[in-house]
């Protein structure tokens, strides 16, 4: 069938659109801290995160269909349910970008199949302790283990390098922490991009062009792992920057402390089976970081405002997802689905555009934070 | 309540989370203090004590054991699938 062909290709290009949002969206969990402290230079930066994220995604090869199991009845998904989940998703995650709040892609991709799969089977084809077992549990407990490792971690070394000269705790504690970063983005690769990589199996077996079953074919991998690297290089400077600078002024000792319990708490959390949000954690981490040194600086209005974001993240990607499928379903077959993808296409370049003007460049990323994410004197304190 | 919440997985990593998120970052700032001996009152700023053989040592073995712990993490990830 042609026609099913073209949706096939379509849930494809989309889902490696997702993959690519993923990846610029969540540059900020593994990077904040080593940008703002001039550990690394940003783009170095992002580029070494990229690498990372790009061998991560071939080192771990077993791709769970981690969206769909467990969470919905996978008999009601079909490849309309997949196309409507990844616009809602894709949307939520360009939104929350361009305010530039760090929110969970993951939550944005489970809550996009979520509504949709609703919109198409009904509040009945949803597994309700699945999803609150697995994912808003979690959600909700994350951000507190991290930040009081992370705090713990920060007194500690706080405490330890009491008598150490500023010079050289900068220099020794800036080298811990991109190492401890490149866990972070390594993790993150192993994670995320199988996420991906599990969605598009999902259409593939659902199109019935692999058994039910399979594993993720060579190309499936590959692509996807371009698709979060090219993401992470080119840098969601507005997270980065809310998260580096907004949230708490980090300096390199809280740096290594932060991403230290983002690495372990996620790869410990990973090897017990119980996934947690790379997008929680780290900005756990980076609160409790500020919480364990005397004298930080925390902004709680915009964690707040992070975790309002949070608790809408699952149901308004819920919601466009559901919308999505109606507006799919509605115009029917092949052209309906033709239809959200444009309609994707073209909000996406609109968010684009917006977020160009004014922009958050490797060049302003460090300015002074005078209350937005937009930095409102580009070029001040770059030099430094 | 079990089903609903992981009680076993998640104090493992907050255990787990504790000792290598907590305590590798400890051990590293052991080694930088090793190497970079506080200054004794009296000292100029200029003449800072260097570190002496111990102190070598001493942040050699906190450097080993931090990077042994990220090989252990790297075999964590390769071995997770």
């Amino acid at each position: 069938m042609t026609g099913n062909d073209v949706v096939l290709a379509l849930v494809v290009v989309t889902a490696l659109g997702f993959d690519f949002t993923n990846g610029f969206h969540d540059t900020g969990n593994a990077m904040a801290t080593s940008i703002v402290t001039g550990a690394l230079p940003p783009r170095v930066a992002v580029a070494v995160s990229a690498v990372l994220n790009l061998v991560g995604a071939f080192l771990s090869t077993a791709v769970a269909a981690t969206i769909a199991s467990g969470l919905v009845n996978s008999g009601d998904v079909t490849l309309t349910v997949v196309m409507a989940g990844l616009v809602g998703s894709i949307l939520w995650n360009l939104t929350t970008w361009y305010l530039g709040i760090p929110s969970s892609s993951s939550h944005a991709l489970i809550g996009g199949v979520v509504g949709a799969t609703i919109a198409a089977a009904g509040a009945d084809a949803v597994k309700w302790q699945g999803l609150v077992a697995k994912v808003i549990v979690p959600a909700a407990l994350s951000p507190f283990i991290a930040g009081s490792v992370a705090a713990l971690g920060t007194v500690l070394v706080y405490r330890l390098t009491r008598g150490v000269a500023d010079r050289p705790r900068q220099h020794g504690f800036r080298i811990g922490q991109v190492g401890s970063a490149c866990m972070v983005s390594l993790a993150h690769g192993t994670n995320d991009a199988q996420k991906t990589m599990g969605v598009i199996t999902l259409a593939l077996i659902a199109n019935g062009t692999l058994q039910s079953g399979a594993s993720a074919p060579t190309w499936v991998i590959t692509a996807c792992a371009l698709a979060i690297a090219l993401g992470t290089y080119i840098g969601g400077w507005r997270v980065i920057r809310a998260l580096g600078k907004g949230l708490v002024e980090i300096e390199a000792p809280q740096g290594m402390a932060a991403e230290s319990a983002s690495a372990a708490v996620i790869l410990s959390s990973t090897d017990f089976g119980y996934s947690l949000s790379t997008t929680h954690v780290a900005t756990g981490s980076i609160l409790g970081t500020g919480v364990g040194k005397k004298g930080a600086v925390v902004r709680w209005h915009i964690a707040h405002r992070m975790v309002a974001a949070w608790l809408i993240t699952l149901p308004a990607s819920a919601v466009v997802g559901a919308l999505a499928y109606w507006v799919a379903n509605g115009i029917g077959g092949t052209i309906g689905v033709a239809v959200i993808f444009v309609v994707l296409v073209a909000a996406s370049v609109a968010f684009f555009v917006a977020s160009r003007r004014p922009a958050v460049t490797p060049e302003n990323v460090n300015a002074a934070w005078t209350g937005s994410v937009v930095p409102t004197t580009p070029r001040d304190e770059v030099a430094s | 309540m079990n089903s609903w919440i992981n009680l076993d997985a998640l104090w493992k990593i907050m255990v787990v989370g504790l000792l290598a998120g907590a305590g590798l970052p400890a051990l590293f700032a052991v080694g930088v203090r090793a190497l970079n001996p506080p200054a004794r009152t009296g000292d100029d700023l200029a003449g800072r004590p260097a570190a002496g053989p111990l102190g070598y040592v001493v942040a050699g073995v906190c450097f080993a054991v931090v990077l042994a712990a990220i090989g252990w993490g790297i075999a964590v990830i390769v071995n997770h699938s």
